[in-house]
């Protein structure tokens, strides 16, 4: 390795790099966060009220601590988290667009956060009302009336659609067992049609990164339930063939999928309804501005056309004649519940609350703003000591994201798209989403959004350019970096080797 | 209005001639113009924060949340109290805005948090792997079935009438796509009737789903009911309520394979009903068939110990149709706010929370039991959960207790028939004996108003 190797972060903020014990491991006999509320009743016996045999002989083994070390402790290990609100987040297919904070505000009021869900629906109009109105903006966006914001996240949204797939065509007494997915597609497609009970099979993808339209027609027969597409799709690139595609998907009876995951792309210039798809999805953690929560929370609502309707899972959202809102349960063609109770209220919230800030003018600019950022930063990287390294995938403009291949940088400069990456978080900004979509030698796939600066781009472009410099003269430090993050590279094939999944207490 | 964007107009100039086109428009040339939207969204305009804020704030104005009657609504989430440090930590931006811990290196705060709660979340449970969350609690009873769908591959499912009719729904619904079959195992005095389970038991049972406590908050014999499952080599599948779960014999001890369960009580907020996050433990074998994230622990090359995704070759984005599971976005923030609840309540904490709940509820039930026209639909222990049947209409009284603040619980009959005038009452800890007291006279009145109202009506009738 060269001599030079960077010790302190290039730029970007530094983050805690002292080794974090675990909450287990400060665990102090004796020692309490909780009081308990008084015991105000006459006490009974435990053993009156629940037989020994049916409790428990030793406590779990929680730890023991105050709430001083409690805050501590998460406060120091949140140092060691690199985020959104700190920096540049360029996560292809995962719109890391700014959380508005206000967002917390309103969620966080106690007629919403202290709202039980089997509360009286005539107790809880506002709640439904706020549910209607995300359900009519998201029919709207989508050019799909019929909505249903049970699902919990995207992939549970496209479970939702291939259930909802299976009732159309169980109707209609028929028994379909494929289901079409283009090789291009988030590994959530294929996932979820076996776990709807279907066989995958994979469409081509031509030249141009759109559907190979003759190999979609060869596949597609009275066999096929559903083809699941995302357009634009996961290279970045707006199929202009979709009416083609409709036609033929349609033609055979099957329905068409429509994967919302890059919806940021689209809002208020096209719409997946308009394309003739039958059902969408839509991620609120994307597009809707609900903050991830480093895996979660977000929401998975579907929109749907008319004859998916009547399956949609139950309750609905409904507005009654005389202006009050209700939960319809009585819905004969339901396939019935995908979780408990109504989905995820508080991600509605926050939802809600972006559309009615941004309204149509708004949601059209950031989509906008959106493809603009992404033309622009493919375009600083068009520049020479980049893109004889790190070609785009497909020579022409994008949507909201793009696709470069690290093929020639790995063959030219000897490190590969995972070094970059690597290479990357020592100058404080995160990686893009690498080895995705697969088709893609060496893939890096990049999703700026529409919330970045002008500036924020050029400086991302400026250090791509200093990496590959850097790895021209000695391609050891990429292929060794990190070097300033709180641990470096990660020994994962040994911990899949030999699971430590908890601690031994 | 507000795009939350930066781009002034000098920008976008720049930009535009970067890219080499005039407009923005041009961005969109591949879009053909016939699916071109020809006109604005039909959304309303945009505006400003603090009319969104006054809009928010009326819109919430018009719930009636537990901050503003005494509930007792229960029947799968509980107005359990929220410590103030769980927000305080789960707003920190570096919990609230980072995507899923793809880049280890950066992300050890989130990876470490998975290793404590998956820790947490075994002791519980008495499992010893225990993933990193699924969506809440019916929706993980579902991702269960898929586990034993693919660990055996039998065709049948028998899910106790206990199990939360959500659950029942949610494993109905998703199990109809990979082709499996849920029967229902009656109850009798209010717990899991053995004696049909062991009759509708064969070699072709994929699994048996439990609840615990169930539905009606009745304290079941898992053990037993595990050991009859086992009889014909089912899986069990045991949906727990996790706070219980500190004073009750562990799943794991009983023999069950799968526990999972809701987690809103362990530090979530009620919010309508979600977020929250479910729960999924399991036995050893079952590691990698599990869905879901799961952190593990290892070293890095300079030898210090880091958390690391694992188990990734069971997941949807690298085994694509082979995956175990489709889920990829989970609970991660909500499961923080789980572990930082477990840490806050502490090994003791969690003891005396349980029986706390046990000794609250024991009163509310005898002092309900003792009013006229209350009668207990079960005799079964319960922890902080109790079903009763009125002799007058359930929908009256609970109306008129409603008028005086008080939501005395949940009316059985929309989902279980046979329990026309039921009510499932809950007790957390935020309900003291005073409110318990209010509740118990209230409901006196009430059910003696209905029945003079009844009389009244009758005599009305035949005159």
């Amino acid at each position: 390795m060269s001599a030079t190797v960077p010790t302190q972060p290039v730029e970007g903020l530094p983050m805690q790099r002292d080794e974090i014990k675990t909450i287990y491991e400060r665990s102090v006999e004796g020692r309490r966060a909780f009081a308990a509320p008084p015991l105000d009743v006459p006490v009974k016996p435990l053993d009156e009220l629940i037989p020994a045999a049916l409790r428990r002989s030793t406590p779990a083994q929680l730890p023991q601590v105050s709430e001083p070390e409690i805050v501590r402790h998460y406060n120091r290990l949140s140092k060691r988290n690199f985020d959104l609100d700190t920096g540049f987040y360029p996560l292809g297919s995962c719109t890391m667009k700014h959380n508005p904070k206000l967002h917390e505000r309103v969620a966080g009021l106690p007629g919403n956060a202290r709202l039980h869900p089997l509360q009286d629906p005539a107790r809880a109009q506002g709640a439904l009302e706020l549910m209607h109105g995300l359900q009519e903006s998201l029919g709207e966006i989508a050019g799909m009336p019929h909505v249903s914001l049970q699902p919990s996240a995207g992939s549970h949204g496209e479970l939702a659609g291939l259930l909802l797939t299976r009732a159309y065509h169980e109707d209609r007494g028929e028994q379909r067992t494929k289901v079409l997915t283009p090789d291009t597609a988030h590994g959530t497609n294929p996932a979820t049609v076996t776990m709807a009970g279907y066989e995958v099979v994979k469409v081509g993808t031509n030249a141009d990164g759109g559907v190979d339209v003759d190999d979609l027609r060869a596949k597609a027969d009275d066999s096929v339930a559903c083809l699941m597409l995302t357009n634009p799709n996961t290279l970045g690139v707006f199929d202009p063939q979709i009416e083609e595609i409709a036609r033929i998907v349609h033609g055979v009876g099957a329905t068409l999928y429509y994967d919302g995951a890059n919806l940021n792309a689209i809002m208020g210039i096209t719409r997946p309804g308009d394309m003739g798809f039958d059902i969408v999805h839509f991620n609120l953690h994307k597009s809707f501005t609900q903050p991830h929560g480093g895996g979660g929370p977000g929401a998975g609502p579907i929109a749907v056309s008319d004859r998916i309707a009547p399956y949609l899972p139950r309750p609905q959202v409904v507005k009654r004649e005389d202006g009050t809102f209700d939960l319809e349960h009585d819905i004969p063609k339901s396939i019935g519940k995908l979780r408990g109770f109504q989905g995820n209220y508080g991600v509605f919230v926050r939802s809600y609350a972006y559309i009615r800030s941004l309204g149509a003018e708004g949601l059209r600019e950031a989509s906008e703003i959106a493809v603009l950022n992404a033309n622009y930063l493919l375009a600083l990287l068009r520049r020479a000591g980049v893109a004889e390294y790190l070609p785009a995938a497909f020579d022409r403009l994008c949507m909201h994201e793009f696709v470069l291949s690290g093929a020639p940088m790995k063959r030219d400069l000897g490190i590969r798209t995972l070094d970059l990456a690597k290479r990357l978080l020592d100058h404080g900004v995160h990686p893009p989403t690498v080895y995705f979509p697969l088709l893609v030698d060496e893939a890096l796939l990049l999703e700026p959004t529409e919330t970045e600066t002008k500036e924020t781009l050029d400086h991302f472009a400026d250090v791509i350019a200093e990496i590959l410099a850097e790895a021209k003269a000695d391609p050891e430090i990429a292929r060794n970096a990190p070097y300033t993050t709180p641990v470096r590279r990660l020994d994962e094939a040994g911990a899949a080797k030999k699971p430590v999944i908890r601690q031994p207490l | 209005m507000s795009t939350y964007t930066s781009a002034t107009d000098a920008d976008r100039r720049a930009m535009l001639d970067a890219i080499g086109v005039d407009s923005i428009e041009a961005l969109f040339a591949d879009i053909p113009a016939a699916l071109r939207l020809d006109r604005g969204l039909d959304l309303p305009a945009g505006l400003s924060e603090q009319e969104v804020y006054a809009h928010l704030r009326a819109l919430a104005a018009r719930n009636v949340s537990t901050e503003d009657e005494i509930s007792f609504l229960g029947a799968g989430m509980y107005d359990a109290y929220v410590p103030a440090l769980i927000d305080s930590i789960i707003l920190r931006s570096e919990f609230l805005t980072p995507y899923t811990p793809y880049q280890p290196e950066i992300s050890q705060g989130g990876l470490q948090v998975m290793f404590e709660y998956q820790t947490a979340i075994s002791e519980l449970t008495g499992l010893p792997v225990s993933n990193a969350s699924v969506y809440e609690g019916p929706s993980a009873v579902g991702a269960a079935g898929y586990l034993a769908k693919l660990t055996n591959g039998r065709p049948r499912v028998l899910a106790s009438r206990g199990v939360h009719p959500h659950s029942r729904e949610t494993l109905t619904t998703l199990s109809h796509g990979y082709g499996q079959t849920v029967e229902e195992i009656p109850l009798k005095d209010g717990v899991t009737d053995i004696e049909a389970l062991k009759s509708a038991l064969a070699d072709d049972v994929s699994a048996v789903v439990l609840q615990q406590p169930n539905f009606l908050g009745s304290v079941e014999d898992v053990a037993a009911l595990t050991a009859a499952a086992k009889e014909h080599g089912a899986l069990v599948i045991c949906a727990c309520d996790p706070v219980p779960l500190g004073i009750l014999q562990p799943p794991g001890e009983q023999g069950v394979d799968i526990a999972v369960g809701e987690g809103q009580t362990l530090g979530n907020r009620l919010d309508f009903g979600g977020p929250s996050f479910g729960f999924f433990a399991a036995a050893q074998e079952h590691i990698r068939r599990m869905p879901g994230r799961i952190a593990g622990e290892t070293t890095d090359v300079d030898g210090r110990r880091g958390f690391v995704l694992t188990l990734q070759t069971r997941e949807q984005h690298i085994r694509r149709e082979k995956a175990t599971s489709n889920i990829c976005t989970a609970q991660a923030l909500n499961a923080l706010a789980g572990v930082i609840y477990l840490s806050w309540l502490g090994r003791d904490g969690l003891v005396e929370l349980g029986e706390l709940l046990v000794q609250r509820t024991a009163y509310a039930r005898e002092r309900l039991a003792q009013i006229d026209g209350v009668e207990l639909l079960h005799e079964a222990p319960v922890v902080r959960e109790f079903a009763v049947a009125l002799d007058a209409p359930v929908g009256a009284v609970v109306e008129r207790l409603v008028s005086e603040g008080i939501n005395p619980g949940y009316m059985l009959a929309t989902d279980y028939p046979e329990y026309e005038n039921g009510l499932l009452i809950a007790i957390t800890e935020q309900r003291s004996r005073a409110q318990i007291d209010r509740l118990a006279e209230a409901l006196e009145r009430a059910l003696v108003a209905e029945r003079a109202a009844t009389v009244g009506a009758g005599a009305g009738a035949q005159a």
